[in-house]
């Protein structure tokens, strides 16, 4: 009784050993995107092969679709949509295509439509697939040659990894979230910490967490390098599996789902959860981060030579001076969206800071819930009349939009964007587009402010 | 397969690029990716990093410099391939002539993709890297040898082991599709799949 619920997934999804050290392992939900499986489909019909599984795979229109209408912005865009709409057809695949009402960012449909539970594989051409960990499975990314493997075959080639704990003990301070926490984990870990581990996310703060919360904290997790993230099943999972659509069809096993007490990882970080305040960041790595009630760091902040031209390489594409304080930063643009982001608690968290408040001159606010019936919810609630009378643009359709601008969302070179999304690369959200992360109730206090501010100071 | 067809040595001239965390949106920007085909990616391979915003070559960026343009060997910075899964970003670098990365880590999901596309990414100590980062500014170009089978890089007076998996060594030689090679084992995924437990087989509703 040794095992990491790590090992148990594999050991549970493992066909057979391989000779040269891989094992195949078996996927039991694959989902699809429109811009990372054309060419495994045109794979398959190079190679005359079929779908192993037709009824295993759901296929999502999400990354290029614009989310101000239901119809593609462009023709290019368009095709990429037709073709994932043809080849679902083609092989019999469920499809969730534009004006569908189960549409949306594939890490937020999926839980809606109940397909993951604990004690599952479910892979995706996306790296957020981490995201299912916070239900007990063993969730992760794929590239597009993978994708054809789990088409043809309903498995993977496979190299068990190593184990990493991180352990978030104690109690967060209000105006703290999983954003925080999972940010937190970056910065400590570092953005490759953990490349070639998976990661079990442990503790009292993240017990703490709601499955929103823990999908947060999962979902960036392959911002430290974890190919997989992972959080015990409990009663919190177990309450949030109930009243969707696939529901019925599995059994809820959640004492099987969670490491044995004596299971050693082979890295072990600890974190307190009162050391972690809000943050942002401020250069082009998610793992370089301060509290929003610090200051950019300086040069004599790091030693080594390659730190500090690393400093200065993100200052200058950030367009920051060092030492600057965080709250000086001026904004151009606040986004509330991504896998991260934008489920219905979010929406809720961003609200409570917009009500009453209102958006500051030149501020271009934009808020994409993460699917259609997100959206509908939030509605229902009231939510879009409080972000609309605070000047948000509430978009009518749901997408990954400017996380990673491959739709018509696009910042411009120098436009600096508060954002709820999951990473500030170089060009991430526009060529010389400049992104501070965050999490979406920070983004609704930057737009308020005009510049990144503490939520904590909006009562 | 005969030895022919094996690739068991990757020579040529190596590129220093010695940024840490350098991404799959940096090596492949998203407006390349609106395409359903693999091919075509080789002027989007590090665009931004290449080309200004009027589309010239930035005459700065190592890649754009003599004798660099001919490299077809990549020494990288810590975490080299973080961020998005695109597959994308290693047709580009294969498309854009690139055999090899060498660095010390790599992110799993792009060295995955990495394995099926013959780009190899041999990994070695930051020592070994900076070393092999001098080696590569050698205005006169520097040639470097990875031997796939022995995992062994030299370079001039250098001759160093590289760590790489056996999966990946096997798959590298000798060039294997990973899909057909799988299949032979389709009657073990079909026993796997006839003592899976009910309740656990999903079947998305359409």
């Amino acid at each position: 009784m040794n095992r990491t619920l790590y090992d148990k997934l594999v050991d549970a999804h493992k066909v057979c050993d391989l000779p040269d050290g891989d094992m195949l392992i078996y996927v039991d939900v694959h989902i699809m995107n429109e811009y990372t499986s054309p060419q495994a489909f045109s794979g398959l019909e190079a190679k005359g092969l079929d779908v192993w599984r037709r009824d295993a795979h759901l296929a999502v229109v999400d990354h290029v679709n614009p989310t101000r209408s239901s119809q593609p912005h462009d023709a290019a865009s368009k095709l990429l949509i037709d073709n994932l709409e043809a080849n679902c057809a083609k092989h019999d695949i469920a499809f969730f295509g534009l004006g569908d009402p189960r549409q949306g960012i594939e890490h937020i449909v999926v839980p809606e439509q109940g397909l993951v539970v604990p004690g599952m594989l479910i892979a995706c051409g996306d790296s957020h697939t981490t995201t299912y960990g916070a239900y007990g499975a063993l969730g992760f990314g794929i590239g597009t040659s993978e994708v054809e493997h789990v088409l043809a075959t309903q498995t993977l080639r496979y190299k068990r990894m190593k184990t990493m704990r991180v352990s978030v003990d104690g109690e967060t301070a209000p105006g703290v979230t999983a954003k925080d926490i999972i940010m937190k984990v970056v910065h400590i870990v570092g953005a490759g910490g953990a490349n070639g581990y998976a990661v079990e996310f442990a503790g009292s703060a993240i017990r703490g967490l709601d499955m929103a919360g823990r999908m947060t904290v999962c979902n960036m997790a392959v911002e430290l390098g974890a190919r997989a993230a992972l959080i015990a099943a409990d009663e919190t999972t177990e309450a949030a599996l109930q009243g969707h659509a696939h529901s019925g069809q599995f059994a809820f096993n959640g004492e099987t789902w969670v490491s044995d007490p004596d299971a050693k990882f082979d890295e072990e970080f600890t974190i307190s959860g009162s050391d972690i305040e809000p943050l942002i960041t401020w250069g082009t790595s998610p793992d370089q981060s301060v509290p929003i009630t610090a200051n950019v760091p300086v040069a004599s902040d790091f030693t080594s030579p390659k730190a500090k031209a690393a400093l200065e390489r993100s200052l200058q594409y950030m367009g920051l001076n060092e030492g600057q304080s965080a709250q000086s930063i001026k904004i151009d643009t606040a986004f509330i969206g991504s896998c991260t982001n934008s489920r219905i608690e979010d929406l809720r968290e961003a609200a409570k800071i917009l009500e009453g408040r209102t958006v500051a001159a030149g501020v271009e606010a934009i808020v994409v819930p993460g699917s259609a019936m997100t959206r509908l919810k939030a509605e229902a609630e009231g939510l879009r009349a409080i972000f609309e009378v605070a000047g948000f643009e509430w978009r009518p359709e749901a997408g990954c939009s400017m996380c990673l601008a491959m739709n018509d969302d696009i910042a411009m070179d120098g436009e600096r964007v508060a954002s709820s999304t999951n990473r500030n690369f170089e060009g991430r959200q526009g060529r010389g587009a400049r992104t501070h992360l965050m999490s979406p109730a920070m983004v609704a206090a930057a737009a308020v402010a005009g510049h990144l501010a503490d939520v904590r100071d909006f009562k | 397969m005969n030895d022919k067809q094996m690739t068991k040595t990757i020579k040529g001239i190596a590129a220093p690029l010695p940024l840490a965390n350098v991404d799959t949106d940096v090596i492949m920007p998203k407006r390349f990716l609106i395409t359903i085909t693999r091919e075509g990616l080789a002027d989007g391979t590090f665009a931004d990093l290449r080309f200004d915003n009027e589309g010239q070559k930035r005459p700065e960026f190592i890649l754009n410099k003599a004798p660099w343009t001919r490299a077809s060997i990549l020494i990288v910075g810590d975490n080299f391939g973080c961020g998005s899964s695109r597959e994308h970003a290693v047709w580009g670098l294969r498309q854009l002539g690139f055999d090899a990365c060498i660095g010390t880590s790599f992110a799993g999901i792009f060295y995955d993709n990495a394995r099926k596309n013959g780009l190899a990414l041999p990994a070695v100590s930051p020592e070994i890297r900076d070393a092999l980062l001098q080696i590569a500014n050698d205005p006169n170009g520097a040639e470097i040898t990875i031997n796939l089978e022995t995992r062994t890089i030299t370079a001039g007076e250098l001759s160093e082991p590289f760590d790489m998996d056996d999966a990946t060594q096997t798959s590298l030689i000798r060039g294997r599709d990973d899909t057909l090679d799988s299949l032979k084992h389709a009657a073990v995924i079909r026993e796997f799949e006839a003592a899976m437990d009910a309740d656990m087989r999903v079947s998305v509703i359409k």
